[in-house]
């Protein structure tokens, strides 16, 4: 259990967040050219860090927007929360 | 040699206030080179080894352990054990499992008291009905033991049951398997660690993986806290942390790790004696040997390592645990944990080789490992010291996830994961 700074209503408890996973994975721009090996590292593979995280949430029981976070994932503290489309922070 | 575990042994030492009992595996010194290193200390881990040096004749092999054996998942879980998965490949692995269950404490001499007292599992609404009926008769077409039960025969199964029409999430029928049931997890991996050291397996704790060195495709050995270990074959059993492993080598799995809770409550006599799970309101319940009521909760969709979950989770369980047993309402829990759980995209484990020679990974268990143990440990086995897997591991590859062909148990392995 902890508290996500929703860059838009402010500071809420994670419950009334979703979370979308790893951030920053770009969608191919021509799937149709890609080999069975990269289609699997884009839809399957993960990083699943432990440690410092770039990931996505959405304020699912709020604003319903999505945005990015930075969390470390050993111990849930977050770092830094940005916008969707903004620069990743360096930590 | 150890000496054997009987009533005569139990009578033996009692005379000596218990004092004398031989240490059940040795704290052996680490040496330079193992044929193979298991990583992971868990039940999956220790069964790999004990199968290794017991039916593939490799005793020149290690377990290493970062804190100490069985205090990860295996400690961690709700204990439960059945084989009513949907799909052939499923079936075939879990019943696999559950058939080595049934003489597993005469095999190690290792009381692990595997009790059938049945898993049932419930459905609330028109769709549950359809999925649970399917299911016992793929399960039934698989050679496993299943029941469709209505709402009657749910009640007279476990009396304590709610099945009233008015609740939110009505009771309107469920499936039992008998042969399923729970064992206690600690006595599992004790039992395969004295199994395996009287084998003449190392198992070596407190010793944390911090590498996995290659020479080039192949892997030469491991580096730990307690200095680097040669090796050519790795065997990574580590659950949650998989991935962690995995990066060490260069390599990348399709895992998400996420906190799984469970919690017991204060002891009392008995009042359910199989376990009821519920897939729709996802709450699970057994009663253990000590009188506690054991509860299992469902996982956090964010990915952690922090080892606890949100408390609104645990609400939710027992939300629908009380309605489904009132009878509960005034009980207090004792205790209440998270574990770390590694999650596959299609809900069933990885017992695969890699692309890097000598380097196997046993993973994405999920949240139901624990009912697999002896057949993980099994077939990894047979994995590690063929280069090959066994054909019941054989659709549980890596390589599924690039051609497509999973095994996609998500709702239909009886309970959501």
């Amino acid at each position: 259990m902890f508290l996500i700074t929703c860059p838009f209503c402010g500071e809420r408890e994670q419950s009334e967040f979703k979370a979308g996973g790893e951030a920053h994975i770009e969608r191919p721009k021509q799937p149709t050219e890609l080999s069975d090996d990269e289609w699997a590292e884009y839809l399957f593979m993960r990083k699943n860090i432990k440690g410092i995280q770039f990931e996505r949430w959405n304020h699912s029981h709020g604003c319903r927007k999505w945005f990015n976070v930075v969390r470390d994932t050993s111990n849930d503290e977050i770092k830094s929360v940005y916008k969707m489309g903004e620069k990743p922070p360096t930590i | 040699m150890k000496n054997k575990y009987s009533i005569f042994s139990l009578i033996k030492n009692a005379f000596s206030y218990h004092e004398n009992w031989q240490k059940a595996w040795k704290d052996p010194v680490i040496k330079k080179e193992y044929d193979a290193i298991i990583v992971g200390g868990g039940g999956h881990g220790l069964a790999t080894a004990y199968y290794l040096a017991k039916k593939h004749n490799m005793k020149n092999i290690a377990v290493v352990e970062k804190g100490w054996i069985g205090g990860g998942n295996t400690g961690r879980n709700t204990t439960i054990i059945r084989s009513n998965y949907l799909w052939d490949a499923s079936a075939g692995l879990y019943d696999h499992a559950l058939k080595l269950w049934e003489g597993l404490s005469q095999e190690i001499n290792y009381n692990v008291m595997f009790s059938q007292r049945g898993v049932m599992n419930l459905a609330h609404n028109l769709q549950d009905i359809r999925d649970l009926k399917r299911r016992t008769h793929a399960n039934r077409l698989n050679g496993i033991d299943a029941v469709y039960l209505s709402t009657e025969e749910v009640k007279k199964f476990c009396p304590i049951i709610n099945t009233s029409p008015d609740i939110r999430y009505p009771v309107l029928g469920g499936t039992l398997q008998r042969r399923a049931g729970t064992a206690r997890h600690d006595a599992v991996a004790w039992g395969y660690a004295r199994g395996a050291d009287e084998m003449g397996v190392d198992i070596i704790q407190n010793c944390e993986v911090k590498g996995i060195k290659r020479n080039g495709d192949e892997v030469e050995g491991i580096e730990t806290t307690r200095g680097f270990i040669k090796t050519k074959k790795i065997g990574v059993v580590a659950a949650g942390h998989s991935s962690v492993l995995a990066n060490m080598a260069g390599l990348r799995l399709p895992l998400e790790s996420k906190p799984l809770q469970a919690l017991v409550s204060e002891p009392v006599k008995p009042v359910i004696d199989t376990v009821v799970m519920s897939n729709a309101v996802h709450a699970y319940v057994s009663q253990s040997d000590k009188g506690e009521l054991v509860i299992g909760a469902g996982t956090d969709d964010y990915i952690s390592y922090s080892q606890k979950g949100s408390h609104d989770i645990v609400e939710g369980t027992l939300n629908a645990i009380l309605e489904l047993y009132p009878i509960f309402s005034r009980m207090r829990m004792l205790r209440q944990w998270g574990g770390i759980v590694d999650i596959c995209p299609d809900a069933s484990p990885i017992i695969s080789k890699t692309t890097i020679k000598g380097l196997y990974f046993n993973c994405g268990w999920g949240t139901g490992g624990f009912k697999a143990t002896p057949g993980s440990g099994d077939l990894f086995a047979h994995t590690i010291a063929n280069d090959a897997p066994h054909k019941l591991n054989a659709a549980f590859n890596l390589n599924r996830f690039i051609s497509g062909d999973l095994v996609d148990e998500h709702g239909a392995a009886a309970v959501a994961h």
